[in-house]
C-alpha cells in the first residue's frame, strides 16, 4: 500500500516546488510533491535553462564574428538551428533527471498527476481524468506557476504567434519576428533571434522597455538593441494580427498612429496569469487577486494549513523568488526560530539579453518617489581595465543611497557579466551595509567587479578612474 | 623618560570631556600639586593636578577642544635628562607609567542593604550606580587600558546602526528580529515609532521643507547630555506614583520670621531650609524612603543625604546634604548658599553631587503651586515643593485663612509602596505644620 499521509504536500514540483520539498525533508518532514508534467517546472524545461543555453550559442556567435579583432583568423562561421534547439533540449534534460534524484535521495515522494485541494488537509491526485491518489497533509504548498498571458485577439496557435515554448524550439529562424512585450522575456527572444540574423521589432505598450528597470538603464538598453538592428515601439500596442500563409500582418498603435508590419512570426511575451484553476480553491477561503493567490509574510493563504508560493502568488515572478519562499514556508511550517519573512527590496533581477541588464532594490526614480534624498554613483564599462581587455566596452554600473542615512537602496547594472556581478549587491542590501562597509570593501584587480566599487566611490565623488 | 598626561576620568559618568584652559605653556616647570588644566566634565569644571616634577613638554590637545575622550593624552610632562625630541616618540607609542592623581578622595557612603523584609541584613558594597558611584576610584591611572570593560556586543546591521546614531537612540534598548537577534533596519525604525508596514514598505516623506521653521541650534554640553540621558532613563524604567499632601505652614512661617529678625542673627533661613530639615527628619522616622532599588535587594541607606536641585545656567545639578537630619537650620542654609553659588559657576566637586538616598527639588520661588518630579536614579524618592500661597482653608467647620504649600512625593514603586510614601508624607506634613519639632 503507497504512502498517503504526509506532514507537507507541494502542488507543483518547480524551483518553488522541488527546493521547498528537499528543505521539508531536510527538516524531518515527510514530503510528497504533485507534478503533472516535469520535474524542475517551466524555469528548468521551458524557461531560465533552455533559454539561457540559446542565448550561449547566440553569444558565442555574435563573439566568433568579431574574433579578428582579437587576432584570431576564423572562417566562415554558420549555425545548424537543430543542433542549437538539440543542445538547449539536453541540457533541460539533464537538469530534470538531476532533480528526479535530488528528491529521490531526500525520500521526496513524487506524485504524476494533477492535484488539487480536496477539503481540509486532504489532497487529491487525479491523471488523465482518473483519480489515482487520495493523500493527506497538515500543510499543503500550492506551487502551480503560472502560464503566459494571452491578448485576445491575438491566439498563439504555435505555428505563427507563438509562446515561449515554440519560441525556444524554433525548426528556422524567421526572416522577420515581432515580439510583442519588452519585459525579460520578451527582450532575451528579441536579443537571441537578432543574434541569428532575424530582424525583430519589439513593442512595448508602456513608455520604456524592460520597464521594471531604472530609467536611465532602460534608455541605455534600447539604444544598445537599436545598434543592433532590433526596432523597438515603446507605448504602442498590437491591435491585431492577420494570419496568412505563412506570414501575420501585425496592426500597431503608436500615439494615435496605426502601422502595418509584415512578419514571419510573433512571440507573445506579455507577462504571465497564474494557475489558480484546477486545484481546488473553491469553497475555501483562499484569495485570488487578477489570477495570483494572495499571500502573508510567510505564503500563508487565507484557509489555515495551505501555503502558496511563487509565481502563483505576487510578483516579482522569478525563479529565485520561488525557491526563497519555499523554504521560508517549509522552515516556519517546522517551527523553525528567527525565519525571515522575504523583503522584495533584496530580489534581484536579471535580463540575459546582449547587453545583460541586473538590477536589485529601488531604482533611482522609485527611490525619489518613496521620499529619499538620494546619492547617486555611476560607473561605466569604458573605464574599466577588465572590460576593455575582454573587449566588453559596453555597459553601466549604477548605485542609489539614501543621503541621511547611507542605506543603499538600489543597484542597476548594464553590460557583459552583470547578471554574474550582481549577487554582491544583494549580499550588501541582505546584510543592511552603508555606503561606508561597501567604500571599505577590497575588490580584486583586475575584475569587473571593480566597477561595482567605483559606483560606490562616484556616488561619495570619490571614483577613481573616472 | 617623559610622562603622558592622560584625560582623567573625574566623574564615573564621564566619557569624555572639554580641555577648557590650559594652566601651563610648553617650557613651564611643574611640580606635584601644580594646576596643569582645567577640564569641563559633564557636570563641572575641575582642575588637574600634576602628580609629577618636571617641565611642561608638549600640549597635544589644545585648550578648547570638547570631546576629548577619557584617557586620551593631552600633554607631556619630561623628566630631568628628558630630550624634547623624545616627546615626539612617546607621543606616538603608548607607554605611559605614570598616574595622574585627582585631587579629591571620596569617602565611601555607609550604607546597609537589605533584603526586602529583613532590614538588618547588612552588605558592605560600593554603590553600583551611574550618579552616585564611589566604587571608582579618582584616582586614574594614565594607561591606555580602557578604563571599564565594555558592555555586551550587540549584534545590528550597519544601517541599523547609522539610523539610531542619526536619531540619537541607543542599540541596547532596541529588541532586534534579524538572524539571530540581529538588529535590522525595521527595529530601529520601529523604536522610533516610524510608520513600518510591511517589509520594505516606505511612508513617502514630506519634503523636509515643508516642516522647516527659522531656528537655531545650541549644541547639546556634556552636563545636558547627562540630563538627557538619565532623566530618560529614569522616566522609562522607573515605575513613578505620586503622592501630593497639601501643608498648612502658618506656624513655620512665623518661626522662621522670629529666627531671621533676631538680634545680630547672621543667617537668613529659606522656607527651603526647612523644608529640607523637615524632610531630613521625616526620613529618620521612615527610612524605606531612604533607599534604592537594586535587583538583588533593596537598599536602605544609614546616613540621611539629601540631593538638592540647583538650577544653573548649563542645566540642573544635585549638590548633597551630608546627614541633614544631624544638622541644624543655620548649617543647611549656609551649606545651601555655598553649594549653590559654587553650582552656578561650575565649581562643585563630584563627591558633592554624587550619592543622596533622597531628592528635594523646589519651585516654591517661581509661583509654582504644585508638580511632579522626575526620580533622580537610583534613589526611590524626590519631594517637589510648590509655592506657599494663602488659602481658605475649613478649620473646625469654618472657613479659615492658611498658608498652604503643596508637595508631591514621587516614588519608585519597586523599592517604595504607596502606602510607605503616604506616611512619609504624613510625618514630612507634621513636621511643617508643626515646626517647633525641629528644634528638639
Amino acid at each position: 500500500m503507497a504512502k498517503t499521509s504526509f506532514d507537507a504536500i507541494f502542488l507543483g514540483g518547480g524551483p518553488g516546488g522541488y527546493v521547498g520539498a528537499i528543505r521539508a525533508a531536510q527538516l524531518g518532514l515527510d514530503t510528497a510533491v504533485i507534478e503533472k508534467d516535469k520535474l524542475g517546472g517551466i524555469c528548468l524545461n521551458w524557461g531560465c535553462i533552455p533559454t539561457k543555453t540559446l542565448l550561449r550559442t547566440a553569444e558565442l556567435y555574435t563573439n566568433i564574428k568579431q574574433a579578428e579583432d582579437f587576432g584570431l583568423q576564423v572562417g566562415e562561421i554558420s549555425f545548424d538551428i537543430a543542433k542549437v534547439v538539440e543542445r538547449s533540449r539536453r541540457v533541460s534534460r539533464k537538469l530534470n533527471s538531476g532533480v528526479k534524484h535530488l528528491l529521490k535521495k531526500n525520500g521526496v515522494v513524487v506524485f504524476e498527476g494533477q492535484g488539487s485541494l480536496n477539503g481540509k488537509h486532504k489532497v487529491r491526485v487525479t491523471n488523465n481524468g482518473s483519480i489515482t491518489a487520495d493523500l493527506t497533509s497538515q500543510n499543503v504548498i500550492l506551487a502551480t506557476g503560472a502560464r503566459p498571458r494571452r491578448l485576445p485577439g491575438i491566439e498563439p496557435d504555435g505555428e505563427l504567434v507563438w509562446t515561449y515554448k515554440e519560441a525556444m524550439i524554433p525548426k528556422t529562424i524567421p526572416k522577420s519576428l515581432l515580439v510583442i512585450g519588452s519585459g525579460a522575456i520578451g527582450i532575451e527572444f528579441a536579443s537571441f533571434y537578432n543574434a541569428l540574423g532575424a530582424q525583430v521589432t519589439v513593442v512595448e505598450m508602456l513608455d520604456h522597455v524592460l520597464p521594471l528597470e531604472d530609467r536611465e538603464i532602460s534608455e541605455l538598453a534600447r539604444k544598445s538593441f537599436e545598434k543592433k538592428g532590433i526596432t523597438i515601439y515603446t507605448g504602442a500596442s498590437v491591435s491585431q494580427v492577420k494570419k496568412e500563409k505563412g506570414r501575420v500582418i501585425a496592426t500597431l498603435e503608436e500615439e494615435g498612429n496605426t502601422k502595418t508590419l509584415q512578419i514571419e512570426r510573433v512571440v507573445l511575451a506579455v507577462g504571465i496569469v497564474g494557475n489558480v484553476e484546477d486545484i481546488g480553491l473553491t469553497n475555501t477561503n483562499i484569495k485570488v487577486d487578477k489570477s495570483h493567490v494572495v499571500t502573508g509574510s510567510y505564503c500563508e493563504t487565507g484557509e489555515p494549513g495551505v501555503y502558496a508560493i511563487g509565481d502563483l502568488t505576487g510578483p516579482p515572478w522569478l525563479a529565485h523568488k520561488a525557491s526563497h519562499e519555499a523554504v521560508i514556508c517549509v522552515e516556519k511550517i517546522a517551527g523553525l526560530k528567527d525565519v525571515q519573512p522575504l523583503d522584495s527590496t533584496r530580489i534581484p533581477g536579471c535580463t540575459y539579453s546582449n547587453p545583460q541588464i541586473a538590477s536589485v532594490g529601488l531604482t533611482e526614480e522609485a527611490a525619489r518617489e518613496a521620499g529619499h534624498e538620494v546619492k547617486v554613483g555611476r560607473f561605466p564599462f569604458a573605464g574599466n581595465g577588465k572590460a576593455m581587455a575582454i573587449g566588453e566596452v559596453e555597459g553601466l554600473v549604477k548605485t542609489v543611497f539614501d543621503t541621511k542615512t547611507g542605506e543603499f537602496l538600489g543597484a542597476h547594472m548594464l553590460g557583459a557579466e552583470v547578471t554574474e556581478l550582481i549577487q554582491g549587491y544583494s549580499i550588501a542590501k541582505t546584510l543592511e551595509t552603508t555606503e561606508k562597509e561597501l567604500l571599505h570593501a577590497v575588490f580584486p584587480h583586475p575584475t569587473l567587479s571593480e566597477m561595482m566599487h567605483e559606483a560606490v566611490l562616484d556616488a561619495y565623488d570619490r571614483a577613481v578612474h573616472i | 623618560m617623559p610622562i603622558q598626561i592622560l584625560m582623567p576620568a573625574l566623574s564615573p559618568t564621564m566619557t569624555e570631556g572639554k580641555l577648557a584652559k590650559w594652566r601651563v605653556k610648553e617650557g613651564d616647570s611643574v611640580s606635584s600639586g601644580d594646576i596643569l588644566a582645567e577640564i569641563e566634565t559633564d557636570k563641572a569644571t575641575m582642575e588637574l593636578e600634576a602628580a609629577d616634577e618636571g617641565i611642561f613638554g608638549k600640549i597635544l590637545v589644545p585648550e578648547g577642544t570638547e570631546g576629548v575622550a577619557v584617557n586620551e593624552p593631552i600633554g607631556v610632562i619630561l623628566e630631568e635628562g628628558d630630550d624634547a625630541i623624545v616627546v615626539e616618540a612617546v607621543t606616538g607609542v603608548s607607554e605611559p607609567e605614570q598616574e595622574a592623581e585627582e585631587e579629591l578622595e571620596e569617602e565611601p557612603e555607609p550604607e546597609r542593604e537589605a533584603q526586602r523584609g529583613d532590614g538588618n541584613k547588612a552588605v558592605s558594597e560600593e554603590l553600583p550606580s551611574v550618579l552616585t558611584s564611589v566604587s571608582e576610584p579618582n584616582v586614574v591611572p594614565l594607561t591606555n587600558t580602557k578604563s571599564e570593560a565594555d558592555g555586551p556586543r550587540i549584534f545590528a546591521s550597519p544601517l541599523a546602526r547609522r539610523i539610531a546614531q542619526n536619531s540619537d537612540i541607543d542599540l541596547s534598548s532596541i529588541t532586534g528580529t534579524g538572524p539571530n537577534g540581529r538588529i535590522v533596519k525595521v527595529d530601529v525604525e520601529k523604536a522610533l515609532g516610524g510608520d513600518v508596514g510591511m517589509v520594505g514598505a516606505r511612508r513617502p516623506a514630506l519634503k523636509a521643507t515643508d516642516y522647516s521653521q527659522p531656528s537655531i541650534e545650541l549644541p547639546n554640553s556634556t552636563m545636558r547630555k547627562t540630563i538627557a540621558r538619565r532623566l530618560l532613563e529614569a522616566k522609562q524604567t522607573v515605575p513613578h506614583f505620586y503622592l501630593t499632601l497639601d501643608c498648612q505652614i502658618d506656624n513655620l512661617v512665623e518661626l522662621r520670621q522670629q529666627l531671621n529678625g533676631r538680634d545680630g542673627a547672621d543667617y537668613k533661613l529659606s522656607i527651603n531650609d526647612f523644608v529640607i530639615k523637615a524632610a531630613a527628619l521625616a526620613l529618620r522616622q521612615v527610612p524605606e524612603a531612604n533607599a534604592s532599588w537594586t535587583d538583588t535587594a533593596i537598599r536602605l541607606y544609614e546616613n540621611v543625604d539629601i540631593s538638592i536641585a540647583v538650577a544653573t545656567d548649563g542645566g540642573l545639578i544635585t549638590p548633597v546634604l551630608r546627614k541633614a537630619d544631624e544638622k541644624g537650620l543655620q548649617q543647611i542654609s549656609n551649606e545651601m548658599q555655598d553649594f549653590v553659588s559654587r553650582a552656578r559657576e561650575g565649581k562643585l566637586r563630584p563627591e558633592e553631587y554624587q550619592g543622596g538616598g533622597f531628592s528635594i527639588s523646589n519651585l516654591g520661588m517661581y509661583g509654582i503651586r504644585e508638580f511632579a518630579a522626575i526620580i533622580n536614579p537610583p534613589q526611590s524618592c524626590i519631594l517637589a515643593v510648590g509655592t506657599a500661597t494663602k488659602q481658605p482653608v475649613v478649620r473646625g467647620g469654618a472657613i479659615a485663612i492658611a498658608t498652604v504649600m503643596s508637595c508631591t512625593l514621587s516614588c519608585d514603586h519597586r523599592s517604595v509602596d504607596g502606602v510607605v510614601g503616604a506616611r512619609f508624607m504624613q510625618v514630612f506634613q507634621s513636621i511643617v505644620e508643626d515646626p517647633l519639632a525641629i528644634l528638639l
